[in-house]
This record gives structure tokens, sequence and C-alpha cells, in this order.
């Protein structure tokens, strides 16, 4: 299985370095958003840097919707999805994969958001240490849970009307915990540190959640329609 | 959402008068159970009415409004019920493959729907004169909005896929992540509300009791009888479609051999092949 | 000989439609049969079935042995499919698609480089991205995965189509020496000429059924070719 997830991951992406999807289209909306929502939510920084951690998680999750419909679009096309299921290939290991290759282009995503804030929002980053766990655990609940509920679609005619709507609800903890825990660590909050650790706890227990579901449920879903 | 089907006959097994569906079974959904079961919901409303609004005295602090909380604590546990018996069927079509289950799923989730948006509506008709605002971020009703988004989409995505088997398989898996999931979110939504509210609203009276206590007793089996009718029905409904489906396939099978010049269904073995071809099948 | 293909009435659907409606048909091993038929009649869809792709729903269906109706994953591994989608990646180069998909089913490397070089897509052509090959290149890319694959059971749908003269003697040759190392090929195609040359046997699919134009246990001999072409076109 961890043989067939290698394989899966480094394919793709070797197709991201070459398609350069992330680094061209889901990077740029990103940092759109973010000049965004400077706009409306006015000059008026006061406004803005407090509500810096929770604007930060949301635009990395609708650029993870972005990411997430483009892996499972990968395999939808000319017939790769049949060619996988003759393969042979463990689907949790293809699960597996897919969701590795997913976290490194997020958690670049999220590094160049910490930039886009740091600069656009003047926000003054501290505590390293917090935010970069929380950033690899939400990378990884948003890898997981995108890759089992972009699989539910697949195929679907509706599919990119559909995981907007199954997806973001699931996600809902992860937003709330990764801001808490942002906001512990950026200080916007008075609060202890630990409780910053407690809720990017909860942040990687729903990711290691979503892995295991993932990987069971991927196999029935790659034969399923 | 479910039609009340006209005076339901009592389960006409043979009526394949309309020549629609084949008849192995009744082409209604009502029967001698539904009937027991409406009437007895019937008069359980009926008491529910009764006591609620009339027999049951003002609560000390909230006045008349407590006669809303008749309504929404039933709905409210009605509707965990419809999301549970969605997750526990899918599971159940996912162990034994059986379509019952599916239809089961079905049923439940569109009557934990229905609940829960019933639960949001009496939610904010007491939050109204409570709060003063008809919403507020509090803990319980902000899951119940989530699970309400939640059931939604797994409705969403059972109109989407219209094939049989296939359809199935996704939403069924979506099924079974819909109490998981709101399970998180409940816990995430509750530790996050609980760092802003001192204590969680309470919305029980914990000292009720007499008139008011038997009120809500009342409310919960009226409630329970009235989804019980509804759940009957909207299953029936669900295995008629699946039988629908099932005759078309026969149906479609011969139409498809007669594109060939091929007379009646495989199984028949002198019908298969046309006669008069040169050649010999494959033994 | 043993049976390769054993399919009885049987009847496979897509969605609702039952585009196998009662099939009977019988492989055994070594034989190059060649299916034909009007469009849509079911021969894509039989072929998939074979690959445990399509779920079988009633009758009898078995491959290599195996029961498609309760297991149809186990036969996977072993066949290889050809079918009008390629399942190339547009953005990674041949020999990238094909090592990968070689690799996927514990290909040796060598198998992989020679599966290259026989469809002659090595040397400059392999370092092409998919996406910029013509439609018969890829085509062969397809061919290549499909070699490296070494599969027991062939299965081509319209194999010819969309390649030149030269290409299609090359499908026509990896054929025989497929079969000539002991594997079995079913392959659907239009072109008559070359696939009844190339066939021991036809059968005829039409509306999700079939009907076997030559008897399978007839000798394979020489003169069955003329008597293959005349059956056919007194048939049509």
């Amino acid at each position: 299985m961890w043989r067939d997830a290698a394989l899966v991951a480094e394919r793709d992406l070797r197709i991201e370095l070459r398609s350069r999807v992330a680094t061209n289209q889901v990077a740029p909306f990103a940092v759109l958003v973010l000049v965004l929502f400077a706009f409306a939510l006015d000059p008026d920084r006061g406004v803005l840097e407090r509500a810096t951690p929770g604007l930060f998680w949301l635009v990395v999750l609708f650029s993870g919707l972005l990411a997430v419909s483009r892996s499972g679009s990968l395999d939808e096309a000319d017939g790769t999805r049949d060619a996988l299921r003759l393969s042979g290939l463990d689907p949790a290991g293809v699960f597996l994969g897919k969701v590795a290759a997913l976290v490194v282009e997020l958690l670049l995503i999220e590094l160049l958001l910490v930039v886009g804030v740091a600069v656009l929002y003047g926000t003054a980053l501290d505590g390293f240490a917090l935010m970069a766990a929380t950033c690899v655990a939400a990378a990884v609940a948003v890898a997981a849970t995108g890759s089992l509920y972009g699989a539910l679609v697949a195929g679907l005619r509706v599919r990119d009307t559909l995981l907007p709507v199954l997806l973001l609800p699931v996600l809902a903890p992860v937003l709330i915990g990764a801001t808490r825990a942002f906001e512990t660590s950026l200080g916007s909050i008075a609060s202890a540190d630990a409780e910053g650790w407690a809720w990017c706890g909860l942040v990687a227990f729903f990711a290691v959640v979503y892995l295991v579901a993932g990987a069971l449920a991927y196999g029935a879903l790659l034969e399923g329609s | 959402m479910t039609d009340k089907p006209a005076s339901p006959s009592p389960g006409d097994a043979n009526d394949a008068g309309d020549g629609a569906v084949p008849g192995d079974g009744p082409l209604h959904t009502g029967s001698p159970l539904t009937r027991v079961l409406g009437v007895l919901a019937l008069a359980a409303v009926a008491l529910w009415l009764l006591y609620g609004l009339v027999w049951s005295p003002p609560d000390v602090e909230m006045d008349d409004l407590v006669r809303v909380l008749y309504v929404h604590v039933p709905v409210a546990i009605l509707m965990y019920v419809g999301s549970f018996l969605c997750t526990a069927a899918s599971a159940l079509w996912l162990w034994k493959r059986t379509p019952g289950w599916d239809a089961l799923a079905v049923a439940g989730a569109e009557l934990g729907a229905l609940f829960c948006a019933l639960t949001l509506l009496t939610g904010a008709i007491w939050g109204r004169p409570t709060w003063g605002t008809f919403w507020t971020w509090d803990a319980r009703l902000t899951s119940t909005a989530l699970l309400q988004v939640l059931l939604l989409g797994y409705l969403a995505l059972r109109r989407v896929d219209p094939s049989p088997g296939g359809g199935s398989q996704r939403a069924s898996i979506l099924g079974l992540l819909l109490i998981p999931n709101s399970m998180i979110v409940h816990y995430s939504v509750d530790w996050w509300r609980s760092l802003h509210q001192p204590a969680t609203i309470t919305k029980l009276d914990p000292t009720i009791e007499g008139d008011m206590l038997v009120a809500l007793m009342v409310g919960l089996v009226a409630g329970g009888l009235v989804f019980a009718w509804l759940l009957v029905h909207r299953f029936r409904l669900a295995w008629l479609e699946q039988r629908v489906d099932r005759y078309d396939l026969d149906a479609a099978v011969a139409a498809r051999r007669a594109e060939g010049g091929v007379q009646g269904n495989p199984g028949n073995p002198g019908s298969s092949g046309n006669p008069g071809e040169p050649g010999v099948q494959p033994a | 000989m043993e049976l390769v293909v054993h399919f009885r009435a049987a009847v496979a659907l897509l969605g609702r439609f039952p585009a196998l409606a009662g099939l009977d048909l019988d492989v055994a091993q070594g034989q190059i049969v060649l299916l034909r038929g009007p469009n849509g009649a079911g021969k894509t869809t039989f072929l998939r079935a074979c690959a445990g792709l399509v779920p079988v729903v009633d009758g009898t269906a078995q491959v290599l042995g195996r029961d498609l109706r309760r297991d149809p994953r186990s036969v996977r591994r072993r066949v290889g499919l050809l079918g009008h989608a390629t399942g190339l990646y547009d953005d990674l180069t041949v020999a990238e698609n094909v090592g990968f998909w070689g690799r996927a089913v514990r290909a040796e490397p060598a198998d992989i480089a020679a599966a290259l070089d026989l469809v002659g897509l090595d040397g400059r052509l392999s370092d092409v991205r998919a996406v910029k090959l013509s439609a018969g290149q890829r085509r062969r890319a397809s061919l290549a995965c499909l070699l490296a694959r070494r599969p027991e059971l062939w299965l081509l749908d319209e194999p010819h189509a969309g390649l030149d003269h030269d290409a299609r003697d090359l499908v026509d040759g990896l054929v025989r020496q497929a079969v000539s190392q002991g594997a079995t090929v079913v392959f659907s195609s239009h072109e008559l000429d070359r696939a009844t040359a190339l066939a021991d046997r036809t059968v005829e699919i039409v509306g999700g059924t079939s009907r076997s134009v030559f008897d399978p246990e007839q000798p394979c001999s020489g003169s069955k070719t003329e008597r293959t072409i005349e059956e056919a076109a007194g048939v049509a």
C-alpha cells in the first residue's frame, strides 16, 4: 500500500510540476482573495487585523477546494479512472498518495498566505511552533477530507457545484479549530498557549479520522457507478 | 415531501389492472398499520395541543413562551432520530446490500431534514422574545444549522445520481459519515462557544413538573407517532420506486433484444438467436 | 481446451440500460476472436465486462476461471484492455505514462522498456508529453501500457481505428506474437478485411446478444479465411 501511495503521490506532483495549476492559478487566487477581503473590510485596519486568523483560514479553505477539485479531475480524464481500476493498485494507497500530493500543495499555499498576511495585513508573526503545527494538521485535514469527498462526487455532471456544498460544512470544525489556534499564536486574543495547542489537537484528530475513513472508503468509491 | 395518498385500499396485491407495476406486493403506501398509526397520531396531536396550549400553566420565568418548547424539544429529538436512522441504515446497506436499507436511509434523511427545519423555526420563535433576535450563535443552534446543511447535502447527492446501485453506493458512504460529522461539528462548536458564553443556555427548565411535564411527554409521544407515520409512508414510497426500476429493467432488456430481431428474454433457451441464421451457436 | 471466456445469457447494465441483454459466448485459450456488429450493439460493453469493469447482473460470466458476478476485481490484473479512451495523463511524457502504469502493475523495468520499443515510441518520442501526440501515437502509447502488463487475455476495442497502415500491421504482428506466447485475444473492429484475416473466428453482436458466424469446433486451416469472408458477406 505505501509503495502504491508513493507512486501515486509522485505522479500527482509531477503532473502538478508540469501543468503548474497550483502555482499559476490557485496561488494567485489565494492572494487575490486576501486582497478582496481588504477591499470588503475597508481600510479600517483594526477590523482586518482582528479578523486575520479567520480570513487566513477561509482563504485556505477556498483554495483547498480548488486544489481538491483539480486533484479529482486528474483521475477522470480520458479513461484514467478505468486504468486505475485495472491496474491493481491498492485503493487505499491511491488515496494516501493523492492526499500526500495535496498536502504538499496546500502547505506551499499556506506558506504563501502567511507571507501574504504579514505583508498585506501587517500581521506580527509570533508563536511559530503552534502556527506551523496547525498549518500541517489543517493541510492534512483538508487534503484527506477533500480527497474523500472528491471521490464521492467524481464523475457526476454537477461535481463542481456539489463538492463545496458537501465539503465546506464538514470542514467547519477545521476552520474553527485552526482559527482559534492562530488567534492564540498570533496573540490577537488573550488566551493560554495550552488552549491553542488543544485546538490544534482537534484539527489533528480530525485529520486522522478522515485519513482512515478515506483509505477505507476510496476503493468502494472508485468502483461505484 | 410526502404526499398523503388518497384513501389507501387494503393492500390490493393483485391489482395489476393498470398494467404498470408487476404485482408482487401492494401498490399503495397505505395499509392497516398506517391507518392505525395515523389515527393514533391525530389523537396524540390533539392531546398535545390541548395540554400545550390550554391545560398546562405558563412557566414562572418564560410565561407562555414555554409552550413553544413543547414542540421544539420533541422535534429536535426526532431530528436526531431521523439523522441516526440515515446513518444506521447506510451502514447496514453497506453491510447487507439489501435495497430496503437504502430506502430507509433516504426516508430517515428526509424526515431528519424536515424536523431539523422545524427545530430551527421553533427555536427562532422561542428566541425572538427571549433574546431579542431570531438568531444567536448559540452552540446548539449553530450545530443544528450545520446539521441541516449536512442533511440537505445528502439529499442533493441522492437527487443527482439516478443510476441504481451506483447512486446508493455514494449516498450510503455520505450517509454513514452524517452522524460522525455532526458529532464532530457539535463538539467543536460547543467548545468554541463556551469560550464566549459563561454558560450554555438551558432550554429545559430542570424543575419542570406537573402539567408541564405531561405536556412535554405528550409532545414526545405525539411527535413520535407523526414521525413514524411519515416514515412508513416515505419508506414504502422509496420501496415502490425501486420496484419500478426493477420492472423497467425487464422491459428494457426485451426492447434491447428486439433491436437485434431477437424474441423474448434470456432464460428461454429456445428463443435466443434467429432460427433462420446459418452457423451454429457456440457450445 | 479450457475456456478463457464463458458467458451465458449475460445481462450487463450501463446505468439502467441493458447494454448486454442475454449474451452467449465462449472463447477458448489461444483463439483470436473478432466481434463485429452495428454501433451501440454492446461490443465495447462486452469487452469492458470481460475486464471486470462493468457489472454483470444476470446469467453466467466467467473469465479466466473467475466468476465475474461474484468477484469482478480478481480478473483485472490478468487482462489488458485497449479501449477508446487512452488512459494517459496529458501532462506526462510517454515514457512517464508507460512507466507509471507499468510500475503500478509491478512490471519489470525491462518489460516496460521493451513495450515502448515494440510500439516504436522509444527514443525521441518517448519524451514528448502525451497531450502533444497525434491520435495514432496516443493509441500506440496505450498499447505499450497494455504490453507491459503481459496479460493473458487481450481485449481490444477497435484497435485499428485511427492508425496508419504501418501501425495496423504492427498491431496485427503484436497480436499474433501474443497468441503464440499463450495469450488469448478478443477484439472488435469495423475493418472487416483486415480483421477477419487476423481472427480465427467471428462473432456478431447485435442488440446486446450474440450470434456466431463461425463454429469454434472447426479446425483452423488456410481455407478458413475465405470461408469466413464469404459467410460474413452472406450474413450481412
